[in-house]
């Protein structure tokens, strides 16, 4: 625990916002988006600088943006500058499969689960947009907007949440004070330990080699993801004739396979890719991610929310951390605003309790999902197979099933906070 | 907030000066944290605020005709809360911009009201004080009456509610509004809201409420009359268990909400 924070008993802090947030990446900056646009005062504070945030190397991901996520970031106003580089998926095939030449057989199995948008309307289940373009477009509309405070770099120090309000102690000494206090910093969220908020997580023996490759053939906006015996390989659209991988390795396995040479990564990448796209090549830059489970016991207490990853890490077999977060940001950015409306005290655990209440769920179904589906899938074992194998057959043969699953994903299922339906909030 | 937060002025009504405020802090700080804390004794009324701030918000903006969603919608209106308990109301009328006086019997509540307004950089004036006091002294020539009363879940505790009436008609300018919120007196209420709350669901201390002083709308309405105030509307305010939340309906039979005008001045 970091030394808790001395705030001055009386003197008003240099600094105030009605909401204070730390951490300015994909949700945090939504949310101080979201919270701006219906006219609250918002700080949004991280370490970094902006500038790093959108550097090519900083994050080499591409997200799987669902179509509630689209919506939210079009009622943003952040939309327009994705649309250009934003790729449709159109389908999404998932298969069971091995390696090419392991254990004399590879290939894929021939029963999988195909969600067709088609089926469910004219829209795309989502849009492949690379996490930099994310992080560029957001971090351009906050700084275009009169109501957001940003205060980076700047290191937080402490968060002393009082009966009328918080205060932030950067580690500059300068003082901010708020009614509600944010953590939106992701995994090892400081907001969230300045509370001792307990937490449930567990590492997955696995990590996620990511980066981004060109092949011959066009993609047609089909995204697939292989259940591999080491876990997901997944292939994802993007623009042109690219696709962003998401490779998950045994985490003993996958510090090697990033340190091969660009013709050795190559030729294990194409043995987990095929050759149905013709040849492919591997762009620079390679990133690896740890995989881990988290839940916070908590995400609400007086004073102070989580949103996003500070409040639920999952594995990122369905593509779903970020839509997920996003869906809390939504959430949490309407009962604010409705609480704002009625003049209630933003930092007040009857409000925050609406939010909590909201997104539990949602939450917990999807943590069980992604922990359960790895687990299922991300092993070798003959029975496992064939049952898992039969189980895609089965929902793949249900259509109501199938197409449950395809609005699940697609984040356009259950109650949904108006900005997910792509409507604005506030006056 | 901050930006249409006043700062803490003393007002003539204002509670002890910043001086007393450690003694104060001591004397009521387990007061207060009970009164506010929305899980503590007090999470009914809690619960129930949400429901009765929008009624309260919507009716007046729609009678001094502002737009109930835009920003500071009571901006420059002086109102009363009658029997303001810890602040729960009077605060969150005065972020919507109201000038905000609470009054209330108990002063030890009105201390922590005040202690908490402070803190929170609110501008109320609150005091120890009965209606029928206030409006003396606004008979007296000390002081105007208000732009509009709220006194929620007031009257079913008040030994006189024809002179509790009487007051707050006193205290309402002519062409101002009264909301109010209290329990009718029907055999649902007695089930509910006495038996079920304070016996079954042990949401209220026993004893809270005296059943018999539960005010039908009906004998709200008479008494609103005898003393120059018109009853407008009525609406039933309802739980639903399975969110836990309370929201406005045409079921009256319980808990429910009034709107009342005080006619202009006869004769101008």
């Amino acid at each position: 625990m970091p030394a808790a924070p001395r705030p001055s008993a009386s003197a008003a802090p240099a600094l105030a916002a009605e909401v204070a947030i730390v951490g300015a990446g994909l949700a945090g900056a939504t949310l101080a988006l979201a919270l701006a646009r219906a006219g609250l005062a918002v700080a949004l504070i991280d370490r970094a600088p902006p500038a790093r945030q959108t550097l090519p190397g900083f994050d080499g991901r591409a997200s799987a943006v669902s179509l509630g996520s689209k919506r939210l970031l079009a009622a943003l106003g952040v939309w327009p500058r994705l649309a250009g580089g934003a790729q449709p998926i159109a389908e999404i095939r998932v298969s069971d499969g091995r390696p090419e030449g392991v254990a004399g057989w590879g290939g894929v199995s021939p029963l999988f689960l195909h969600y067709d948008h088609r089926e469910l309307g004219e829209e795309p289940l989502g849009f492949m947009v690379e996490n930099r373009h994310l992080r560029h477009a957001l971090l351009a509309e906050v700084a275009a907007s009169e109501r957001i405070l940003r205060l980076a770099p700047a290191e937080v120090a402490g968060v002393a949440r009082g009966p009328a309000a918080a205060r932030v102690a950067l580690a500059d000494g300068r003082e901010l004070g708020a009614a509600l206090v944010v953590g939106a910093e992701g995994r090892d969220s400081f907001v969230r330990r300045s509370a001792a908020i307990p937490v449930t997580t567990w590492s997955y023996p696995q990590a996620a080699i990511v980066c981004t490759v060109v092949h011959e053939r066009p993609h047609r906006g089909i995204a697939h993801e292989r259940f591999l015996p080491a876990g997901p390989f997944a292939i994802l659209p993007l623009s042109g004739n690219r696709a962003s991988i998401v490779w998950t390795e045994r985490a003993d396995l996958a510090e090697g396979f990033l340190g091969l040479s660009q013709p050795e990564f190559e030729a294990e990448l194409v043995r987990r890719f095929g050759d149905f796209l013709g040849p492919v090549r591997a762009l620079e830059g390679r990133w690896l991610y740890p995989l881990s489970f988290l839940l916070a016991a908590r995400s609400v207490e007086p004073r102070l929310a989580l949103v996003g990853d500070a409040a639920h890490g999952m594995h990122p077999v369905a593509g779903q951390g970020i839509n997920i977060g996003w869906r809390d940001v939504a959430a949490l950015a309407e009962v604010l605003v409705e609480a704002r409306g009625l003049g209630r005290d933003l930092g007040d655990l009857g409000v925050l309790a609406d939010y909590e209440r909201w997104r539990r769920f949602d939450v917990l179904l999807m943590l069980a999902a992604t922990d359960g589906i790895n687990r299922l899938f991300s092993n070798d074992l003959g029975p496992l197979r064939l049952a898992r194998d039969l189980g895609l057959g089965a929902v793949n043969a249900v259509g109501p099933l199938r197409r449950l699953f395809m609005r699940q994903a697609m984040g356009v299922a259950g109650d949904l906070p108006r900005l997910l339906r792509g409507e604005p909030i506030g006056p | 907030m901050a930006a249409r937060r006043a700062t803490a002025t003393e007002g003539p009504h204002a509670g002890p000066g910043p001086t007393a405020d450690a003694a104060e802090v001591a004397r009521f700080a387990d007061l207060a944290a009970s009164w506010w804390d929305p899980r503590g004794p007090l999470r009914p009324l809690h619960r129930l605020n949400p429901v009765r701030l929008r009624y309260v918000r919507d009716r007046l903006a729609g009678h001094f005709g502002r737009e109930a969603e835009g920003p500071a919608p009571l901006a420059g209106l002086s109102l009363l809360d009658v029997g303001c308990g810890g602040g729960l109301i009077a605060e969150p009328l005065c972020r919507l911009g109201a000038r905000v006086t609470g009054i209330d019997a108990a002063a030890a509540t009105v201390a922590v009201a005040a202690l908490h307004a402070r803190q929170a950089g609110l501008a109320i004036a609150y005091r120890a004080l009965a209606p029928e006091d206030l409006a003396a002294e606004v008979a007296a020539g000390s002081g105007a009456p208000f732009d509009a009363v709220v006194s929620l879940e007031v009257i079913e505790h008040v030994a006189e509610p024809d002179a509790f009436l009487a007051a707050l008609g006193r205290l309402v300018r002519p062409g101002g509004a009264l909301v109010l919120a209290t329990l009718n007196r029907t055999l649902k209420s007695l089930l509910l809201a006495k038996i079920g709350a304070e016996y079954v669901l042990r949401w209220l201390p026993v004893g809270t409420h005296d059943w018999r002083r539960f005010v039908t709308p009906s004998e709200l309405g008479e008494g609103l009359a005898r003393h120059g105030l018109r009853l407008r509307e009525v609406s039933g305010v309802v739980y639903s268990p399975m969110t836990d939340s309370w929201r406005l309906a045409g079921d009256a039979d319980v808990n429910y909400m009034a709107y009342a005008v005080r006619e202009a001045a006869p004769g101008g």
